[in-house]
């Protein structure tokens, strides 16, 4: 099987290691060979966080700059300073809502412009979704739902051999009874949001 | 039921590296555990502990590693398979017990494991573990995934009762943090209590006696090495003229190599999954059918000398090569790039590595470094010593645990961390060797895991300090773990006793020993400036449940506050303060709702007492 690399890059406390889980669970019902790895710990108190996604017949658990196949970002910021994972060919989907670090409130660091942001991810690499995850994830009715949003949008894209309905299936055995529906809502709102972008 | 009790033979689950050395344990029968918890180890405890509460299993936050480590030496010395576990360093704190444990041995299984962590991640250092096999004599274990890892539980422990010694089984956290998919097996039934069999010729380590065991392990070491040579963790892969030695990660990163330079038919693999002792018989077979040898292995060279040793006694002259400044490194963690293109070059293999992304023209990002949380009672504490220390010359030694994220600016109050418990004793140092003023900080958890001895050594002899002991309540960096001094139902315990660090300091002889409340700034300021003013040592108790934990335990009723238009813009909130509830948004603070926790610090800071609570 073709190896699909994928990595996730996101802000402490936003829900990635919950999104490499419900890909995981995906990739296990599918019969899909899967591996992951992540960095958990001091990193989760508002750092950056990043999980690595390896679907196929590699045995690496992680990836190496310029190997990613598809990027998926929870905070545009993060996104951009992922770009180093990509190579012309890779697929980048951001949620475009900033969380901005608090270096920048203390005036140690310049948040970078959202339209220059986004010419430069177009022009480095081969697709580019944007969107406001968070809105979305609002309109599925919870803010966190974020993850699950960008989860819709991944695999709208065809890049992983994953179909829509085995993620769900996963989203139910694998996140909270009581916020089922909501993900199911989010995934939906974020698939079509790729479709659209 | 807790997932990893499924009883279901031939089920795969998609776990957690950690998850799945915890279920090995299991099907391993371990009947006690103990850990002291840490990074990238914490998940096993964990999930044992959980287990512990519907199963007859044991388990026990111990105080410390060394204090872990003899917990389980007495259980294993009972006939009752026992698991110990930490992180890398914390086999430093238990290497006083490892090494005559390794003398004395054990009647029913005990693995050790430890996990190492290249490049850093949560941890002080990147030390190689495997060095301990060969200091203690000792058998190393190494998984390179997270099936395998499972796997190698049940052996290590057959393998520490065949050789009657515990086994130390190392993983690396790229093992522990990664997920793989790995298939249930059965679940034997736990064998929860034994007997201690008197045998002080064994146990009781007087100089006559370890003047035999030594004998003993040194005899232990030869057949552990007998057993490596067949292991079935130590195998031989393809077939051809170049050699790779491999261990643990590297392994996958060696295999996917070849796949993708397609060198299968030139290459053979040594993977060593059995380090200590290193198979020798194997190894030299190996060394002999090889034109030439690299060693991949992240963090020392340990394979790579014993590699040059064997073909050294076999004078068969080999070219052997791994840590060299056009190859491999000392330093941090490798990758499937990093290893793919070394063996191009070391081999010679042609290879144009694809082509790096140009990021020349991306604007320089704005740095992310973790902080401590909206609300966290560790920002309003060191706020508070900040004002009452203001103007004097000070050295602020930390400890380990969120609050060390206190040496970030604005706060800029950490000077000198080396290990667990070293704030309270090198302030000692400090106090002596300048007239500059000593603060010092440490949390609850690390205070009991090895603060006490410290703080008793200042008392004794006399030094002149403020420790300011963190008490939020529980392990709070590591993942919320209980410790002595916690409220213990709180973790779903009971019938542990709970020790009040305020008497234990009195107890100990401090003469000065307040209590504050950090988010009542004006109070505590007031108690910080009389405990700095005090000759001699004083400990001052900042006590305040850690936000998350109180947020998971539906303890906290968060009532935001805001920015009124009484705001002046003089930022100090930020500037001072920096809690992440607040950014600037159309070149005025405010506070995001959802994050803040209502903790009011920023409040009764604000000079024009702009900063308010949101009406429901």
């Amino acid at each position: 099987m073709d190896t699909k690399r994928l990595i996730i890059v996101a802000v402490g406390g936003q829900g990635n290691l919950l999104a490499s889980k419900v890909l995981g669970e995906a990739a296990l019902l599918s019969d899909v060979p899967v591996k992951m790895s992540e960095i958990h710990g001091m990193a989760q108190r508002g750092g950056v966080v990043e999980s690595a996604v390896v679907f196929g017949d590699a045995q690496s658990t992680i990836i190496s700059d310029g190997e990613a196949d598809v990027l998926v970002g929870f905070e545009p910021s993060e996104t951009l300073r992922a770009l180093n994972k990509c190579k012309a060919n890779t697929v980048v989907i951001t949620n475009t809502a900033p969380l901005p670090p608090f270096t920048v409130s203390l005036g140690i660091g310049v948040y970078p412009d959202m339209d220059e942001l986004k010419t430069l991810i177009k022009a480095k690499t081969s697709r580019f979704i944007s969107f406001n995850g968070i809105e979305l994830a609002k309109e599925a009715g919870n803010v966190m739902s974020l993850n699950i949003v960008l989860l819709g949008a991944l695999i709208q894209t065809g890049v992983l051999p994953l179909t829509a309905d085995s993620v769900k299936k996963a989203i139910e055995t694998t996140t909270k009874q009581a916020f089922v529906e909501t993900n199911l809502k989010a995934f939906e709102l974020g698939f079509q949001a790729a479709v659209n972008a | 039921m807790h997932k990893l009790l499924t009883d279901n033979p031939g089920q795969k689950m998609l776990l957690l590296g950690n998850e799945a050395i915890a279920r090995g344990a299991i099907e391993a029968g371990v009947a006690i555990g103990s850990t002291y918890p840490g990074t990238p180890s914490s998940e096993i405890s964990l999930a044992l502990f959980q287990m512990s509460h519907e199963s007859d299993l044991y388990f026990e936050y111990s105080t410390n590693e060394k204090v872990a480590l003899e917990v389980a030496a007495g259980a294993a010395n009972s006939g009752v398979r026992t698991m110990c576990m930490m992180k890398h360093v914390g086999l430093n704190v238990a290497a006083d017990p490892l090494m005559t444990l390794a003398y004395v041995g054990v009647t029913a299984g005990l693995v050790i494991l430890v996990a190492d962590d290249p490049f850093m991640f949560s941890s002080q250092n990147e030390q190689d573990n495997r060095y301990y096999g060969k200091i203690s004599g000792l058998p190393i274990l190494e998984p390179s995934s997270v099936e395998e890892a499972k796997e190698m539980v049940p052996y290590a422990f057959d393998l520490s009762e065949q050789l009657k010694e515990p086994v130390i089984l190392r993983t690396t956290t790229r093992i522990n943090h990664s997920t793989g998919i790995v298939e249930l097996k059965d679940i034997p039934q736990r064998v929860t209590k034994g007997s201690f069999i008197k045998d002080p010729m064994r146990c009781v380590t007087v100089p006559a006696v370890s003047r035999s065991l030594h004998v003993k392990l040194l005899k232990n070491i030869k057949k552990a090495e007998e057993i490596a040579n067949k292991s079935e963790f130590n195998f031989i892969e393809g077939q051809g003229p170049w050699g790779i030695v491999c261990n643990g990660v590297s392994y996958n990163y060696v295999a996917d190599a070849i796949k993708d330079l397609d060198i299968g038919d030139k290459t053979k693999i040594l993977r060593i999954g059995f380090s200590h002792p290193m198979p020798a018989a194997l190894v030299k077979q190996f060394i002999k059918g090889c034109e030439k040898i690299l060693v991949v292995e992240e963090g020392e060279p340990y394979m790579e000398e014993m590699v040059k040793v064997f073909d050294q006694e076999e004078k068969l002259n080999v070219p052997i090569q791994g840590k060299a400044d056009e190859l491999f490194s000392r330093l941090y963690e490798f990758n499937p790039a990093q290893v793919r293109q070394n063996i191009a070059t070391y081999f010679d293999v042609p290879y144009t590595a694809p082509p790096v992304t140009d990021l020349a023209d991306v604007p320089e990002i704005p740095q992310r470094p973790p902080n401590l949380c909206a609300g966290c009672s560790h920002r309003a504490t060191f706020y508070a010593i900040k004002q009452a220390a203001e103007g004097m010359d000070t050295i602020y030694p930390t400890d380990i645990g969120c609050y060390t994220l206190g040496f970030l600016p604005p706060m800029a109050m950490g000077d000198f961390l080396i290990c667990m418990g070293s704030s309270v004793s090198s302030s000692c140092g400090f106090s002596q060797a300048t007239d500059q003023k000593v603060i010092s900080f440490i949390g609850d958890s690390t205070f009991f895991h090895s603060g006490i001895t410290g703080l008793v050594n200042a008392v004794f002899n006399n030094h002149n300090f403020t420790l300011v002991i963190l008490d939020n309540g529980t392990t709070a960096m590591t993942g919320h773990q209980p410790n002595p001094g916690v409220d213990a139902e709180l973790f779903n315990m009971s019938g542990n006793g709970r020790v009040s660090i305020e008497a234990l300091v009195k107890a100990i002889g401090v003469q000065h020993v307040s209590v504050i409340k950090p988010y009542k700034l004006k109070k505590s300021i007031a108690a910080i400036k009389e405990a700095l003013d005090f000759e001699g040592v004083s400990v001052v108790i900042s006590q305040e449940m850690c936000t998350l934990f109180a947020k998971s335990n539906k303890m906290l009723k968060p009532r935001a506050f805001y920015v009124s238009d009484k705001c002046k813009n003089h930022r100090k909130c930020i500037s001072t303060f920096t809690c992440p509830a607040f950014s600037i948004q159309g070149d005025f603070p405010v506070i995001d709702p959802d994050t803040c926790v209502g903790c009011a610090v920023c409040a009764q800071i604000c000079p024009e007492n702009a900063i308010l609570p949101l009406k429901k």
